[in-house]
């Protein structure tokens, strides 16, 4: 047992309400420079749709993650040998059209522009190029709310698990149906980034699991954009360096939730420590794609369990970081009541960002201008909430993007959201009998406590029972050998000047 | 005298500064090396260019080097006409390959707005240079046949002789002109090398064949 502690994360995906806050958020800290305008770390997508950029979840266009040859574990990318046979042109790298051109609007011309017969317009301008754009083809959260479904929704691989009948009623106007997914870097334990990364730039710090793209390193072969299956490594081309999420861990080691979790409106977000095995990492990466979920959650450990303390203190772990892990909320989503779901695990970079799937576009289907609920009786389940086999947004389809297709795995889940409805509204509203709320329980293999623990962490959390930070520290601890006025004078000057400061 | 400011000042001079800026540029500046790769904003004319030019040029400059090291094995090799026919061929084939990505990588740069946008006049610079150099090199293997053969008695003791701080140009002075300028085109992009996109060919990543899949870094030394 190698007990190692990460930095995990849950989006509560029942709870985003698609303000995109988050992303602005990132990028105003972030991404606001010369080469990363189209850089979105954090990017709120609708579901189903193509995403950003444009079906990053199709792997045989893309070739990121991993996949299994001969029972081996292989990058999809490329051998090592073959990554640096190609180096001089990577066949599978997206290109900035894949993203969309960056533009601004020459809003001078408003001001400037001669007395004339026509009132003057603000072209777009390409901040790229820096020339007058014709028309703008895409940009950020292009097909945002179903917007062009039919050239985006329906190109969503997730729904080639369909058959063509539940493709086709999709898009019927009464079971129109999405939801919202942000994404950011899952800061996976096989991270595929790091693995197709020829010159080693990016590594993942193991005291925390972060994974970071070292500027200094990088040398522009551009191998992580593809090798990333998430789509989050990202080229800065005005630099030439790849850029990615960093957790904010400059806010982290100070303390403070990153900022796309600090200002989420919906409050879906939730940080806390997860303790795991390192020695199953390969194994883990390596069952079949039905027992991903399973087998992830297996490689959490019981931050209770004296013989996990034990191992993870042998490994340096402080009793402050095993007390951090003990209340992580992530942990009671993912392990404990087993209802957050990691996002693709068929690409086997075991991503540490897990989701809670949504309820709502997946129940309430309508029938002729009516919520239908034909069918409830037989499945035992009180008239509120239509038959998770007839659901709106076949499960299928929430298989595949949350379980590698085990539908087992997604219904679980969503038996037990659905005990959590029906027992609250037994509670407030007191319209269900006492056998309903029973059934419902039974169904989704819970109790009264954990049902009414799911409630309370969900709808009521406080910021500090949403986001428990480690006690990472470095920040401070920097303290002990530097003086912090000096650390202090070195930081917001640039790259270059810190560098030539720097002893050696 | 110009010779010799020629063929030994300049060479000398050429990979001193060259070395210097380079482990400079190491130390002070890390983040500054990159191969500043294009491909993101420009990928079709790019594969026609990039992949030719890279490939062929690699071989060339590998065949260049050989021949430095192994002289005595290469003139073996060349000793016999239907290998030094073969040889030949191969080197004006590789030698036309890299030439037409070039000029593609060129041509490139001029007409694709969002390429000028990442090009600098030192990759303008740069270009022609190395346009100069792999031209100049198919125009001497075309008009100076044989030259796998006559390198070992010409270039090769001299660049020996300067590297063993013995300089004697005599093996080169007697040259045709487009040969010499070849070479000390050679020496110029070698000093350009260090303040140029050029370094990323000091650290193409060998190291990935041998180093594990994942990186690991610990703040703390681990026991
Ligand atoms: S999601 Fe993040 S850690 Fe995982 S492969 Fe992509 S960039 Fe790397
Ligand atoms: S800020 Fe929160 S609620 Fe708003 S889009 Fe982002 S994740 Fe969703």
């Amino acid at each position: 047992m190698d007990i190692r502690a990460h930095v995990s994360m849950v989006f509560h995906l029942d709870k985003c309400i698609g303000c995109h806050t988050c992303s602005i958020a990132c990028k105003n800290i972030w991404t606001d420079r010369k080469g990363t305008e189209y850089m979105w770390w954090n990017n709120v997508e609708t579901k189903p749709g193509t995403g950003y950029p444009t079906q990053w979840e199709d792997q045989e266009k893309y070739k990121g993650g991993w996949e299994k040859k001969n029972e081996e574990l292989k990058l999809k990318l490329h051998s090592k040998l073959g990554g640096l046979g190609n180096i001089f042109y990577n066949p599978y790298l997206p290109t900035i059209d894949d993203y969309y051109e960056p533009w601004t609007y020459d809003y001078e011309n408003l001001f400037n522009a001669p007395e004339g017969d026509d009132q003057p317009t603000a072209r777009a301008i390409s901040m790229i190029t820096g020339k007058p754009m014709d028309s703008i083809e895409a940009g950020p959260n292009w097909d945002d709310d179903l917007g062009g479904s039919p050239l985006y929704a329906r190109n969503d691989v997730n729904l080639d698990e369909l058959t063509d009948d539940e493709r086709e009623q999709l898009n019927e106007l009464e079971r129109v149906v999405f939801f919202y997914l942000p994404r950011i870097c899952n800061h996976c334990l096989n991270p595929g980034c790091v693995a197709a990364c020829p010159a080693g730039a990016i590594y993942k710090r193991g005291e925390d699991g972060i994974v970071l793209l070292s500027q200094e390193k990088c040398r522009a072969w551009r191998m992580c954009i593809s090798g990333c299956p998430y789509k989050k490594t990202y080229f800065n081309w005005a630099s030439g360096k790849s850029e990615k999420c960093i957790l904010c861990y400059p806010r982290l080691e100070s303390g403070q939730p990153p900022a796309c979790f600090h200002s989420c409106v919906g409050r879906i977000r939730y940080l806390g420590v997860l303790l795991y095995d390192a020695d199953q990492i390969e194994k883990c990466a390596s069952v079949p794609d039905h027992e991903l979920v399973a087998a992830q959650r297996n490689m959490i450990q019981d931050p209770f369990d004296p013989e996990v303390i034990a191992a993870a203190k042998k490994n340096g772990i402080s009793d402050a970081m095993i007390t951090s892990a003990q209340n992580s909320p992530v942990y009671k989503f993912v392990k404990k009541w087993q209802i957050a779901l990691p996002l693709h695990p068929d690409f086997r970079t075991l991503p540490m960002l897990y989701y809670v799937p949504p309820m709502l576009p997946v129940l309430a289907k309508t029938k002729d201008g009516n919520y239908d609920v034909d069918g409830l009786e037989k499945e035992g389940l009180p008239a509120m909430l239509s038959s998770l086999e007839k659901a709106r947004m076949p499960i299928k389809y929430m298989a595949s993007m949350f379980s590698a297709g085990n539908v087992q795995e997604v219904e679980d889940v969503y038996r037990k959201l659905i005990a959590v409805r029906i027992f609250k509204r037994a509670q407030k509203v007191k319209d269900y009998q006492q056998a309903d709320v029973d059934a419902a329980l039974s169904q989704g293999k819970t109790t009264a406590e954990e049902v009414e623990a799911i409630f309370r962490l969900t709808a009521l959390p406080t910021y500090e029972e949403r986001f428990v930070v480690p006690p990472l520290g470095r920040e401070v601890a920097v303290e002990a050998w530097e003086v912090p006025l000096d650390h202090k004078r070195e930081a917001g000057f640039g790259v270059r000047n810190k560098i030539a400061k720097r002893k050696f | 005298m110009f010779d010799n400011a020629l063929f030994i000042g300049f060479p000398y001079a050429a990979v001193t500064i060259s070395i210097a800026v380079t482990i400079y540029r190491f130390f002070f500046d890390p983040y500054s090396v990159s191969s500043q790769s294009s491909q993101f904003l420009e990928n079709r004319k790019l594969f026609f260019g990039s992949v030719p030019w890279h490939y062929g040029l690699i071989t060339i400059l590998l065949g260049h080097l050989t021949a430095l090291l192994f002289s005595r094995l290469w003139g073996l090799f060349t000793a016999n006409q239907t290998r030094l026919y073969v040889l030949e061929i191969t080197g004006l084939a590789l030698a036309l390959m890299a030439t037409v990505g070039l000029v593609i990588l060129f041509y490139r740069r001029m007409a694709d707005a969002r390429s000028q946008a990442v090009t600098s006049e030192l990759d303008w610079i740069l270009l022609v240079v190395l346009f100069l150099q792999v031209g100049l090199g198919f125009w001497v293997a075309y008009y100076y046949r044989w030259g796998s053969d006559w390198y070992l008695h010409t270039a090769v003791p001299w660049l020996v002789s300067l590297l063993k701080f013995q300089p004697d140009i005599t093996y080169v002075t007697a040259l045709p002109f487009w040969v010499k300028f070849h070479f000390l085109n050679g020496f110029t992009i070698a000093f350009l090398l260090p303040f140029t996109r050029l370094v990323h060919l000091l650290v193409y990543p060998l190291s990935y064949l041998w180093r594990e899949h994942q990186v690991v870094i610990w703040n703390k030394a681990r026991h």
